[in-house]
């Protein structure tokens, strides 16, 4: 195994572009090293980005959008509060995962390239229509999250294309996010389902929403049918239900070791509706 | 004789530091995978990847061609004609004709490096031919169930069932159908539990080291290193002696280290590779596929009940597999099953079953909870049904002391009066419950055990004292025998070093199992000092020239018994010991025994839970166990043993599962997917130490290591109950089947 350590990402996307074997990224490392030691990967060529400059600040634009580099962690996302106030769903997503230790060191570019389906801080950076800067050996792009998984394991990335940073729209006044999964256990588990809600108000009532849940198809999926049944409403009840049976009938999970489909169908409901109030209370300033 | 009332004891029952704590907390304690040698190879395990298949062929030739590969063994390597546990034990150490679980042992290799051997061993090729399997104890007994090895019963088995059946038990007193006919109400309900692991944190470890010659030596990680020379020796076709065997640092047991899996291996390839040691640490996905977790179990229990709560009649039929071999603790369940109660007629019949897992390994009370969720469910439910308190039937029908057992023997001093008492008394009883919450409550019962002891003691020429035993502190057993060797020596706790000695310094000894290291090696180390203090006392008589019947030991040194005997003054334990070189040699005392007076355990579980009707998850609010500990040496011990059977009690009735694929595959080797409870699931576990003294020991102590594993599970499903009104006959509880449980119930 080789390991290179580029200090720009053009660097780093001309040495995955240039290798033959398999490539890995390192930035937390949280799954790359996990993998390795279970014999599930061998890497070939091993890509550390820590060394680049930028990759560990997390900035507020002029505009009040945020720009959060690839090699920040878990628990340095969570000590900053002005992003915290702006995006705790996201925030509470990423430190969903592994232990305080792995938060020493995970990221939300490791979470997003894993490619798995039950990433927890996922469908909260979808909701919030976070954008994805990419590098790749023919220059930059710009992708929305949301289109960088392509299935378990899988991303739309080719080869030698790499995150640089990820931008994360404006708050903007009355807006809330949450992030909720259904685990066995209350920590170090993988979600059975995770549901992210992201919204702006007008008053009492939802402006505009965005619904994405983890855990229940291949990728996670944005709702926009139940975000369509919020919209315009005070979160009432009735309007909370038929959200809840619209993400139930528009999931598609399946069965395995960790949940039933029927019951991943259930709790993906359940989960819509209470992520929904939480973002709702967070953008009245309730909570 | 040692002091025997709690208010004359200076050193029982205090807390003081436990003597491993800096090498523990310090990272300086060495445990299995610690230790190293010069010229160390590697060992790794090459295992089916199928439930049950023929091996064809085995050939290693690719892997025996990479530099740095020294030996590769096959079960061709074993030697032939073992019979009995010694067969069943080489066969699971490393498969012959067929694979037998999925993770079974079928070669292993040994290479210059942990990494090499692992690639050397993916180099090497085994031909299987897939064979049909079972895994469910149930389908395993019905006609059409693969046969998984035929002739492996033994005459217990009556003609006419399934060869996979291959022991049978049954027992029982009085007219069961006289009882029955009394009761008002009669009821009969099946249970399930799934097979649970260990959990312990340490996987296993070994570095074993073999000549030409037959002689061995042994770096282990395990419960008992006697067990672990007798049985590699065994299987091997060495003698016992020739195998010096030295336990490590034990990171958990919990019964799961007191066999052998891949220890014969390493002295196997050493043997192979000149010698060389060998060491093979298993990862955690080996410790779920291929060590012993306990058995899963489907059981039928039938109850009649009075009006009032008396019990007239009970039977159990117990139906549990422990793998491709005979030994799931069936025989142990069904006498744990009543043993709470005092019953006049019972009936027990128990099948243990041949299926597709691996072989089953002890863990903490070996079938005592999967009993105690049968029958303390159903009683649980007819109190319900009947409108009566728990705790007031489980006092109307305790088993009492000196009465006859409902397995048999009677019962020495028991304290199940007093633990139903104190729980009774318990304010968390009468905390006011919430919408969605539930109280649970359930007994449990453990036998104990004796078993072959031995133990060792030596004066320094300081006055200080070791003492020598052979039971691996799993559970702070260091302290308690410097506690208790300190007590009955009258001298400081400081100034006992208690060490776990290797299987050449002492006879041989158990592991520590059956909660019997603070019972029998307790015993065998206060006898130890006892025999030191003659021969302490014998030099003093001599020094002053008086009998030694005229000396006696009190507050760490020898005195004159009384004015007849002569005035002296003192002789210090440190006096005695920096002139012994000069009064007849080194002072020492050992005893050797099988310890008779072993004490049963009883313990009564209070669980109070919250239901989420939306998500059926159950979390755990408030959790007391409250149980008789005879006498705590040192109580912080017994309330960690209360606490850490109660954990994984908790698990095993949420969470904790096996969960097999239709090709007989393990889904869930990591922990991630086998869910132990996490500290976060957890609330602090209240405790209650009662204490009956068990006046077989001197200072009454009762083995409290496993007794508090078996009512966390009705508890659990009982409060589960009461919070939802929906009765979970089948563990665990996951999310999944109580959230659909509770849909069909408001469906019905």
């Amino acid at each position: 195994m080789k390991y290179h350590c580029p200090k720009t990402f053009a660097d780093a996307a001309q040495i995955a572009a240039d290798a033959t074997g398999v490539i890995r990224y390192l930035a937390g490392g949280t799954d790359v090293l996990v993998q390795m030691r279970a014999g599930m990967v061998t890497p070939d060529d091993m890509i550390d980005l820590k060394h680049i400059p930028g990759v560990k600040e997390i900035v507020q634009n002029a505009d009040g959008s945020w720009t959060i580099g690839v090699a920040v962690a878990g628990a340095e996302l969570g000590a900053h509060a002005g992003f915290c106030a702006d995006y705790p769903g996201i925030v509470e997503g990423l430190e969903l995962v592994g232990s305080t230790q792995v938060q020493g060191r995970a990221t939300l570019t490791g979470n997003l390239c894993n490619g798995s389906p039950a990433a927890d801080s996922v469908p909260a950076m979808i909701a919030a229509g976070a954008v994805a800067h990419v590098v790749g050996p023919n220059g930059a792009r710009d992708v929305a999250v949301a289109d960088i998984p392509v299935g378990p394991g899988k991303t739309s990335l080719t080869k030698g294309e790499l995150i640089s940073a990820f931008t994360i729209p404006a708050r903007g006044a009355q807006g809330g996010d949450a992030y909720l999964r259904f685990t066995p256990r209350t920590e170090m588990d993988i979600a059975v389902v995770g549901c992210a809600v992201n919204l702006t108000l007008d008053g009492d009532r939802v402006a505009s929403a965005r619904v994405a849940m983890g855990a229940v198809a291949p990728t996670v999926i944005v709702m926009d049918q139940a975000a369509d049944a919020i919209i315009g409403t005070t979160l009432d009840p009735q309007a909370l239900d038929t959200m809840a049976t619209i993400v139930s009938g528009a999931v598609k999970p399946i069965s395995d070791k960790r949940g039933t489909a029927e019951f991943r169908t259930d709790i993906a409901g359940v989960l819509a509706k209470r992520a929904a109030k939480i973002a709702y209370d967070r953008a009245k300033g309730t909570k | 004789m040692a002091k025997d009332t709690a208010n004359e004891l200076r050193i029982v029952g205090t807390r003081p530091d436990r003597p491993d704590g800096l090498d523990k907390v310090t990272g300086r304690a060495r445990y299995g995978a610690d230790i190293s040698a010069a010229g160390l190879l590697h060992g790794a395990v090459v295992r089916s990847p199928h439930a049950h298949a023929r091996i064809v062929k085995i050939d290693a030739s690719k892997a025996l061609a990479l530099s740095g590969v020294k030996a590769v063994v096959t079960r061709a390597d074993f030697p032939t004609g073992l019979t009995g546990e010694a067969w069943d034990l080489q066969e699971n150490t490393m498969a012959g004709e067929r694979a037998l679980y999925d993770g079974h042992a079928v070669a292993a290799v040994a290479a210059t490096s942990a990494q090499l051997a692992r690639d050397a061993a993916k180099l090497i090729e085994v031909e299987y031919e897939i064979l049909p399997h079972v895994t469910d104890v149930d389908a395993a007994m019905a006609p059409d169930a693969p046969i998984i090895r035929e002739g492996a019963a033994d005459h217990s088995v009556p003609e006419g069932l399934h060869p996979n059946v291959v022991r049978y038990i049954e027992f029982g007193h009085g007219d069961l159908e006289a009882g029955f006919a009394q009761a008002d109400i009669v009821r009969e309900h099946q249970y399930k539990t799934e097979a649970a692991h260990q959990g312990y944190i340490e996987p296993h470890a070994c570095m074993g080291q073999m000549g030409a010659d037959g002689k061995g030596e042994m770096w282990v990680c395990t419960q008992g290193h006697w067990f672990i020379r007798k049985m590699c020796t065994q299987v091997l076709g060495l003698d016992a002696s020739q195998l010096r065997v030295t336990p490590s640092e034990i990171g958990g047991g919990f019964g799961g280290k007191t066999t052998i899996f891949m220890e014969p291996l390493s002295l196997a390839l050493s043997r192979k590779a000149g010698g060389r040691p060998v060491k093979i640490v298993m990862s955690r996905s080996e410790v779920l596929r291929a060590t012993g977790p306990t058995a899963s179990a489907s059981m039928d229990v039938k109850i009649g009940m009075t009006k009032d709560g008396k019990i007239t009649a009970g039977s159990a039929t117990f139906r549990m597999q422990g793998g491709a071999f005979a030994g799931a603790p069936v025989d142990m369940a069904l006498y744990c099953a009543f043993a709470a109660y005092k019953v006049p007629a019972l009936q027990h019949v128990g099948y243990d079953v041949l299926a597709n897992r691996p072989k089953a390994a002890a863990y903490r009370a070996p079938g005592s909870p999967m009993a105690a969720f049968a029958v303390e469910s159903l009683v649980d439910e007819m109190c319900t049904e009947l409108g009566l308190d728990p705790l007031e039937v489980r006092v109307k029908n305790a088993a009492q002391s000196h009465e006859t057992s409902s397995f048999g023997p009677k019962f020495g001093v028991i304290g199940l009066n007093e633990t139903l008492a104190a729980t009774q008394a318990h304010p968390n009883l009468s905390v006011p419950l919430g919408p969605n919450q539930g109280r649970g409550i359930a007994s449990g019962f453990w036998f104990n055990h004796g078993g072959d002891t031995s133990v060792s003691m030596a004066l320094g020429e300081d006055g200080t004292v070791t003492v020598s035993i052979g039971t691996p502190d799993i559970g702070g057993s260091r302290a308690s025998m410097a506690m208790m060797a300190a007590e009955t020596l009258q001298i400081p706790y400081d100034n006992v070093r208690v060490n776990i000695v290797e299987t050449g310094a002492l006879g041989v000894n158990e592991p520590t199992h059956g909660s019997r290291a603070t019972f029998a090696t307790g015993k065998a180390t206060v006898e130890a000092a006892q025999s030191m203090i003659v021969e302490m006392c014998k030099r003093a008589a001599a020094k002053w020239g008086i009998e030694p019947e005229a000396v006696e030991w009190r507050d760490g040194a020898a005195h004159p018994a009384g004015p007849n005997a002569g005035e002296y003054p003192p002789m210090t334990i440190g006096e005695i010991g920096a002139a012994m070189s000069n009064t007849g040699g080194p002072i020492a005392g050992h005893h050797e025994s099988v310890p008779a007076g072993v004490g049963e355990s009883f313990g009564t579980h209070v669980v109070d839970v919250e239901v989420d009707p939306e998500t059926g998850r159950t979390t755990i609010l408030r959790y007391l166990v409250v149980q008789d500990a005879g006498r705590a040496i040192h109580p912080a011990y017994v309330e960690g043993q209360y606490q850490g059977g109660a954990v994984q009690g908790i698990g095993w009735a949420l969470n904790e599962e096996y969960v097999y694929d239709d090709m007989g595959r393990l889904q869930n080797p990591v922990f991630l997917d086998y869910r132990v409870p996490v500290a976060s699931d957890l609330p602090m576990i209240d405790t209650v130490i009662v204490e009956v003294p068990n006046p077989g020991h001197p200072y009454g102590v009762r083995g409290v290591g496993e007794t508090g594993i078996a009512p966390p599970l009705p508890a659990v499903a009982n409060a589960v109950a009461a919070a939802t009104g929906v009765r979970m006959r089948h563990l665990p509880i996951t999310p999944s089947k109580l959230l659909s449980a509770i849909k069909a119930s408001k469906n019905g």
